[in-house]
């Protein structure tokens, strides 16, 4: 229920998006990302896109998860 | 024969989770001889946690706690007997989510309702169960509306197209959830005795990690909001020891810049223009203050609920089950009387154990073999 899925949209019309969801093809309402384009990447919650998110979420990840360890390392550190 | 699903070759740890664990453990070893609860507000978070092996892989000292995330879980039984009443009584055809179906209600279910003749369809969107309703204009709908905030806009967008259609057959029986007031009906309760929370990835997106900023202010309890996987999870409980181990608790977030302070603010807005907050019936922990969202005034005609006229019913869990318990995280589901035995997946009691995403399938499909006395 909590689960939303990435997937990349195809074709813009004009409530709605087709949007690439592991090679499946959705009709997703895009009422909370207007501004989404071809291309763009999005979450998709239950019919309804609810987020944008770029290409760099995933390296974004990859900087925070290095971050909290450092962070983590530090405390550890402290007497 | 049982039916169990194969770990998620992405949930297996890797060497970067193995990493995160070690660092886990030396966290903890610190902030030992303390017990650290944490607790996760989300079924797929349950469902993550399970099927990644979590609970086996965390210091003895530090507690991961399914709390009542999963919407399907807490909807109230007497919902169930409203729905299957409208559908039997009234002759409405039921449109819902296809986690409802086997939820047991006081008296029946849906799938049972459907064996005596109701009209009980599964949707995958609110968006579809309109479409449905326009289609068949001599015949009445209700949507079950069940969720968050995650799903509560899809709802309300259904409403606005709705009205924006002039349907008359299409209605919502409303059963949306605030996360927060629980969240903080659960931070007051003394016996629970929650250290911190992992916040669900995708009710953030929407409420923003902002919301969880009076948590932490009046409740001094980290909220790190994560995704999910058992890696995102794995660092969501280093963080959070991190900062109980430096007394700096704070809002965090690793789920990446999906989630923004603010939120989404055309749900919220979409959600405040469509829903006001009622005081509304958890399964398993009683009525927790602003914590639903009812069909505000404007869209009277549309809640089925007025529509329809439907009496409230007083609500009772069934004998023995202790979904509430569960839920609140106090026992870990193979303690309850009913678990495995007359509670099963195939043979539920209790919503914890419906859902695919409650605590006890989860608990069931991945630990079973455990020695526990189920």
């Amino acid at each position: 229920m909590c689960l939303a899925v990435p997937g990349q949209v195809i074709e813009t019309k004009d409530e709605t998006a087709v949007v690439d969801i592991q090679g499946n093809h959705l009709d997703v309402l895009t009422t909370l990302v207007p501004d989404a384009q071809s291309g763009d990447y999005v979450l998709v919650h239950a019919g309804l896109a609810i987020a944008l998110i770029s290409p760099d979420d995933y390296h974004e990840h990859q900087r925070i998860m290095q971050e909290i360890q450092n962070y983590a390392q530090r405390a550890l550190e402290q007497p | 024969m049982q039916n169990s699903p194969t770990r998620n070759d992405a949930d297996t740890p890797t060497a970067e989770s193995a990493h995160l664990v070690k660092l886990l453990h030396r966290l903890a070893t610190r902030l030992h001889p303390r017990h650290i609860n944490v607790m996760e507000v989300c079924g797929t978070h349950t469902a993550a946690a399970q099927a990644a092996a979590l609970p086996a892989l965390l210091p003895e000292n530090v507690r991961l706690i399914s709390g009542p995330g999963c919407p399907v879980c807490v909807t109230p039984a007497a919902f169930i007997d409203q729905a299957a009443h409208l559908a039997l009584q009234h002759h409405v055809h039921i449109l819902t989510y296809g986690d409802m179906i086997r939820v047991p209600g006081q008296t029946t279910s849906l799938e049972e309702a459907r064996r005596h003749g109701a009209q009980v369809s599964v949707v995958y969107s609110a968006r579809q169960a309109l479409q449905i309703a326009a289609r068949k204009p001599d015949k009445n709908f209700v949507f079950l509306g069940i969720g968050f905030e995650t799903t509560a806009p899809a709802t309300a967008v259904a409403l606005a197209a709705a009205r924006q259609q002039h349907l008359t057959n299409f209605f919502v029986l409303s059963a949306h959830k605030r996360l927060m007031p629980a969240m903080q009906a659960l931070c007051s309760d003394q016996a629970l005795a929650i250290d911190a929370f992992i916040g669900p990835g995708h009710v953030s997106v929407i409420i923003g990690s902002h919301a969880y900023t009076d948590l932490v202010a009046r409740y001094r309890r980290p909220c790190v909001i994560a995704g999910f996987t058992g890696q995102q999870m794995l660092l969501a409980l280093v963080h959070i020891l991190t900062q109980l181990l430096d007394n700096t608790p704070a809002v965090a977030n690793v789920y990446g810049s999906r989630v923004s302070t603010e939120g989404n603010r055309r749900a919220l807005d979409l959600i405040a223009q469509t829903f006001t907050p009622a005081d509304t019936r958890w399964r398993g922990l009683g009525v927790i203050d602003q914590s639903g969202l009812a069909l505000a005034a404007p869209w009277q005609t549309f809640d089925a609920a007025h529509a329809f006229q439907l009496p409230q019913p007083p609500d009772a869990e069934p004998p023995g089950c202790r979904c509430g318990d569960v839920i609140k995280g106090l026992i870990p589901p193979a303690d309850c009387p009913l678990f495995a035995r007359r509670c099963t997946p195939d043979h539920p009691i209790g919503a914890c154990m419906v859902s695919r995403e409650g605590a006890c399938t989860a608990w069931y499909r991945y630990r079973r073999s455990e020695n526990h006395h189920a």
